[in-house]
C-alpha cells in the first residue's frame, strides 16, 4: 500500500526468532480476546488482521488503483477489486438468499445526500491517498499522513452518523436489492461491464494483473466470506470509528440523545457495550495491526517521514473530517458500499462507484493545489 | 522523524482507546457471547454497519 515501506532497506529486517515471537504474541491477543469477548470477538479480530496482512503485504488498496486508472490509464487495479467483488458476490448472494435472518448485507438507500456523500468521499480518498481502509492500512505502517487522518476521520464519522438521519429525509429511493440467482447474474454481468469498459479506456496490457493483485484479490475475497459467515454481517469500517467517538463523547459527560441515530436502541446499547463486542471495531482495530506487523516485518519503520507543508497538513485533517462525515452520509466508504454493498447486492452500491470515481477524478486534480504534490 | 514513531503513536492511541473502553463499558462476559459462526446459529444478524439505513427523522 505504502511505496516508503516496499522500498526500505532490509538491513534492519527483524530476526526469524523475533518474527516467530510476535507471531505467538499476535496470536496470544487474538486469543485472549476471544476468551474474554466469546469466540467471535476474537475470530473477527483475526479476519481484521487478515485484511491487514493482505492490503499491506500485497501492497493493495482502492484509492491508489483508481488514481492510476485516471492518470495512467492502468485498469489493473480497478479489475483486481471487481475480481475480488465477483468472487464474494458468488458465496454471499446465496448465502443471504439461504439464510436472510442469520445473515444481512450491505444495502441502503439511495438518496441525494449518499450519492453526494459518495461524490466528496471520493474526492477526499484521493487528497488524503487514503480511503476508508486505506488510511487504516496507512496509519498502522507508519504513514503520517494517515495517522493524522484517522482520529478526524474518526470524528467526520461520528458527526456524520449523528446528522444522517436528517440527511436522508432530505431524499431516499426505498432500498433496492439484487438477490437470488438473476441478482448474482446481474452483479457479475455488471462486475464484467465495468471491466471491459475500464480495459477499453485503459491503456494497453493493463489486463494482465500483477501476481500480488491476483493474491490480493484472492485473499481479501476469502476473507470477506469468512467474515460474512462468522460476524453475519458484511465487512464494513466506517460505523466503528465513529463509535469510538461517541463512546469518548459519552465518557466525557456529552449527550447524545439529542441524535436519532445515536439515541437508537441497538447503537445506544453499543455505545454502552464494550468495543471488543463491535464487529467494525474488531475489523479495524486488526486491520491497523495488521499492517503493522507487515511494516515492521519488511522493516519498513526504518523510513523517515516526509516533509510537508503546513497547508498541506490542514489539508489531511480537513480530508479527513470529509472522509468520516461523507462516508456515513453515503452509507459507507469504499469497504462497506462499494466492495461489500456490490458484493452482497445492493443498488447503492454501483451507484456510489459512479459517484465515487467522478469525485476522484476531481481530488486526483485538488492535490497539487493543496501542496501535496509537486504541480505538473 | 521515521515511520517507526508514527507506528508507536498509533499504537499507543489504540491501547488507551481500548483501555479506556473497558474501564467505562460494560463488563465482558464471554459466557453470553454469540456463538462463533453466526451462520447456522439461529440467531439475528444485530451488528452495526454503515450501510444500515437510519431510524426516520423526528
Amino acid at each position: 500500500m505504502t511505496q516508503a515501506t516496499a522500498h526500505a532497506a532490509p538491513s534492519s529486517a527483524p530476526g526469524a526468532l523475533l518474527r516467530a515471537g510476535v507471531m505467538v504474541l499476535v496470536a496470544a491477543l487474538v486469543m485472549a480476546v476471544a476468551l474474554s469477548a466469546g469466540p467471535r470477538a476474537g475470530a473477527i479480530l483475526a479476519i481484521g488482521l487478515g485484511f491487514g496482512l493482505a492490503l499491506e503485504g500485497f501492497r493493495f488498496g482502492f484509492t491508489g488503483p483508481w488514481r492510476r486508472m485516471i492518470l495512467e490509464g492502468d485498469a489493473s487495479g480497478l479489475l483486481a477489486q471487481l475480481l475480488a467483488i465477483g468472487i464474494v458476490a458468488c458465496a454471499a448472494l446465496p448465502l443471504l438468499a439461504a439464510n436472510g435472518a442469520e445473515l444481512k448485507g450491505a444495502h441502503a438507500p439511495i438518496g441525494f445526500a449518499m450519492v453526494g456523500g459518495a461524490f466528496v468521499f471520493g474526492a477526499a480518498m484521493q487528497v488524503v491517498l487514503g480511503c476508508g481502509s486505506g488510511t487504516l492500512v496507512n496509519a498502522g505502517s507508519g504513514n503520517a499522513i494517515g495517522a493524522m487522518a484517522l482520529p478526524f476521520f474518526a470524528i467526520g464519522s461520528f458527526a456524520g452518523a449523528y446528522h444522517l438521519s436528517w440527511w436522508t429525509a432530505l431524499g431516499s429511493l426505498p432500498v433496492a436489492t439484487l438477490d437470488g440467482t438473476g441478482g448474482l447474474a446481474i452483479t457479475l454481468a455488471g462486475l464484467a461491464g465495468i471491466a471491459a469498459l475500464a480495459l477499453r479506456l485503459g491503456r494497453k496490457g493493463s489486463h494482465r494483473l500483477p501476481a500480488r493483485y491476483w493474491g490480493a484479490a484472492l485473499a481479501l475475497a476469502v476473507l470477506a466470506i469468512l467474515h460474512l459467515v462468522v460476524a453475519g454481517q458484511p465487512w464494513g469500517v466506517v460505523y466503528g470509528l465513529g463509535l469510538w467517538v461517541a463512546k469518548a463523547v459519552v465518557a466525557v459527560g456529552g449527550d447524545l440523545s439529542g441524535s436519532v441515530f445515536w439515541s437508537a436502541p441497538a447503537n445506544a446499547a453499543q455505545v454502552e457495550a464494550s468495543l471488543l463486542t463491535d464487529v467494525t471495531s474488531l475489523t479495524d482495530l486488526g486491520l491497523i495491526g495488521g499492517a503493522a506487523l507487515v511494516a515492521w516485518w519488511r522493516a519498513g519503520f526504518a523510513s523517515p517521514v516526509g516533509v510537508l507543508p503546513a497547508r498541506a497538513w490542514v489539508a489531511v485533517i480537513v480530508a479527513g473530517l470529509v472522509l468520516g462525515y461523507s462516508s456515513r452520509l453515503a452509507f459507507g466508504c469504499n469497504i462497506g458500499a462499494f466492495f461489500s454493498g456490490v458484493a452482497t447486492g445492493s443498488a447503492h452500491g454501483w451507484v456510489w462507484f459512479i459517484a465515487a470515481f467522478a469525485g476522484s477524478w476531481v481530488g486526483i486534480r485538488l492535490r497539487p493545489a493543496l501542496g501535496l504534490e509537486a504541480r505538473k | 522523524m521515521r515511520r517507526v514513531h508514527v507506528a508507536m503513536l498509533v499504537g499507543l492511541g489504540i491501547l488507551g482507546l481500548v483501555a479506556l473502553d473497558q474501564l467505562q463499558s460494560d463488563p465482558l462476559n464471554p459466557y453470553t457471547a454469540p456463538p462463533m459462526l453466526a451462520l447456522g446459529s439461529g440467531l439475528a444478524a444485530t451488528g452495526g454497519h454503515c450501510a444500515a439505513p437510519p431510524p426516520p427523522a423526528r
